[in-house]
């Protein structure tokens, strides 16, 4: 049951109850809905960036523990970051929940305690939601809804 | 029918070879039958043996392992047709999966059959397989998709039903079974208010053909699919059944090998049913390990194999209700084994990684039927699917794993 505690740690089950930043932002610089498939979980992220700078990021939706708690470090993450350092991020924590179990972590700060994750395989794509979703919001070419498949 | 009677389900245990299997150090509790059973040995014997002793293509040698596989193959369909009780093997169409077979029936006698204003019909709880390709062809047809509408627990609403039913409706295609609520349609009376509009009925089988006896000549419906992999078969094998008359007027699927009796430049001529249907090199491996499988369930008894999942249906029921904030979702009153459920504070999603570390086995999501979770406004549900080989004990092991959930969740 090691693996299912690394998982579901405290920091997680907290943000999944208590969502940070979870609200709509109205008017917002950018809206982006993002949606996996396979277990249903919706997410529409809002962001409010200033001169390359995100100044608010706030999002709303439901999904499962892992999606939730993970959209909402996110938020408090990136908010102030610049969307340069969130690009960054993104690749970081993308490594982070995908390489091979027992590899060596990067250090990831706060986000650490998703690292779990990547014992869980198809759990991946509901920790990731929330990030694809970022970088379609700040994409230069912005589309439509992004889905995790 | 005969009585049903109690059956050495350990004894029966024993015939599956993965269910002795542990999963993160538990035994394996495997409750997701509606995704896909396991398989006895004789079932794996009989690709194995295939494979080992009579590997030859169908229908076109004269040599010796030519003529054993197309034996087996032709017994494979024989068999089949007797399982669902079709009059004449001929009207067992070898496909991929249910799947294929309603797209095959949407495409042939749908394309040559409907037009502007026609119906189709569908219901409520349907899988995606029963939903988009009848989507797909009224679009090309200018046909129009009308739906009957189920209430909460999961029965279909037949008075609108009947509202629905009109000289327009030219086929009604409805699953036996529903594979996200577990509903066991009404389809003998179905199929009869149907056809006195003058409507062909196709009736998705791929949940039913598992849990209870199927008889195609008594449902009198036109078309039926299976899929083999539901009925403890291999996978990439299924079943289209039609009647006669409906399939020799139907044109032809794909084109290609042994579904032609004469090629030209200038034309070709179509074989005979079932060839007809059936273009290119068919999975006789799987044809032949299905024909094993249905002839395996046969002699259990498809009343014992009801009886049994009665059993564990009720079993299960009172068992999920003592679980704190578990709602039952799918509680019309025909159901088979199958509990979907949703808890108080858990998704479903994380439910399934949970309990999958106790070595419990359930399905998690929309079940390929969004329309079901939309109309309930639920994401997801988890569903344990109950089978054959199931026991009280595994229920007692998918509660105490839903109480491990529970704390992790506080």
């Amino acid at each position: 049951m090691s693996e299912l505690s690394d998982l579901y740690q405290e920091v997680i089950l907290d943000h999944n109850k208590r969502p940070r930043n979870f609200r709509v932002i109205d008017p917002a610089t950018a809206r982006q809905e993002g949606y996996n498939p396979l277990c249903g979980d919706r997410l529409t992220l809002y962001l409010t960036v200033d001169h390359g700078v995100i100044t608010d990021v706030a999002f709303q939706g439901s999904g499962c523990a892992i999606s939730k708690a993970s959209a909402s470090l996110m938020t408090e993450i990136v908010k102030g970051k610049t969307v340069d350092e969130a690009r960054t991020l993104f690749d970081a924590f993308h490594h982070m929940i995908t390489s091979p179990p027992g590899s060596p972590l990067p250090e990831m700060g706060k986000l650490a305690v998703l690292s779990g994750v990547r014992d869980f395989p198809t759990r991946v794509k509901c920790a990731g939601l929330a990030w694809h979703t970022l970088k379609a919001a700040v994409s230069d070419q912005p589309a439509g809804p992004i889905s995790t498949e | 029918m005969a009585t049903a009677t109690a059956f050495d389900v350990m004894a029966l245990r024993a015939d599956f070879p993965i269910l002795g299997t542990t999963v993160h150090g538990r035994p394996l509790v495997y409750l997701d039958n509606a995704a896909t059973t396991q398989k006895p040995r004789v079932v794996i014997d009989a690709l194995t043996d295939y494979y080992t002793g009579s590997n030859a293509n169908v229908h076109r040698g004269v040599h010796h392992l030519s003529g054993k596989a197309t034996d087996l193959f032709e017994g494979a369909r024989a068999r089949i047709a007797r399982f669902i009780g079709a009059g004449d093997p001929k009207e067992i169409i070898f496909t991929r999966n249910a799947t294929e077979g309603i797209n095959l029936v949407a495409q042939t006698w749908g394309r040559a059959n409907l037009g502007p204003g026609d119906e189709v019909l569908i219901s409520a709880v349907e899988h995606h397989s029963n939903i988009v390709p009848w989507q797909m062809l009224c679009a090309e047809k200018g046909a129009t998709l009308r739906v009957i509408p189920m209430f909460d627990s999961g029965e279909l609403d037949l008075e609108a039903f009947a509202r629905l039913l009109s000289e327009r409706t030219r086929l009604l295609a409805i699953s036996a079974l529903s594979n996200a609520l577990g509903t066991i349609n009404p389809v003998h009376d179905m199929v009869r208010q149907a056809h006195a509009v003058g409507a062909v009925v196709l009736v998705d089988g791929a949940q039913a053909s598992y849990h209870m006896p199927v008889d195609v000549r008594a449902l009198d419906c036109d078309f039926f699919v299976l899929t083999g992999h539901k009925v403890y078969g291999p996978t990439g094998i299924g079943v289209l059944y039609g009647k006669t008359a409906l399939l020799e007027a139907m044109p032809p699927w794909q084109g290609g090998g042994d579904m032609i009796s004469a090629v030209t430049f200038e034309g070709s001529r179509w074989n005979v049913l079932p060839y007809k249907f059936e273009a290119g090199t068919p999975h006789i491996a799987g044809a032949i390990g299905l024909g094993v499988a249905v002839d395996y369930l046969t002699g259990i008894g498809m009343d014992r194999v009801q009886a049994h999942e009665a059993d564990l249906l009720a079993y299960g029921t009172a068992a999920l209700a003592e679980v704190p904030g578990l709602r039952l979702v799918g509680t019309a009153p025909r159901k088979a084994s199958i509990l979907s459920f949703v808890i108080d504070g858990i998704h479903p999603h994380d439910l399934g990684t949970i309990v999958d570390r106790e070595g419990v086995a359930i399905r998690t999501g929309h079940h390929c039927a969004q329309p079901v979770m939309d109309r309930l406004g639920i994401p997801a549900t988890a569903r344990a699917s109950l089978a054959v080989y199931n026991t009280r004990s595994e229920i007692d092991a998918l509660v105490a794993a839903l109480h491990a959930a529970r704390k992790v969740f506080g």
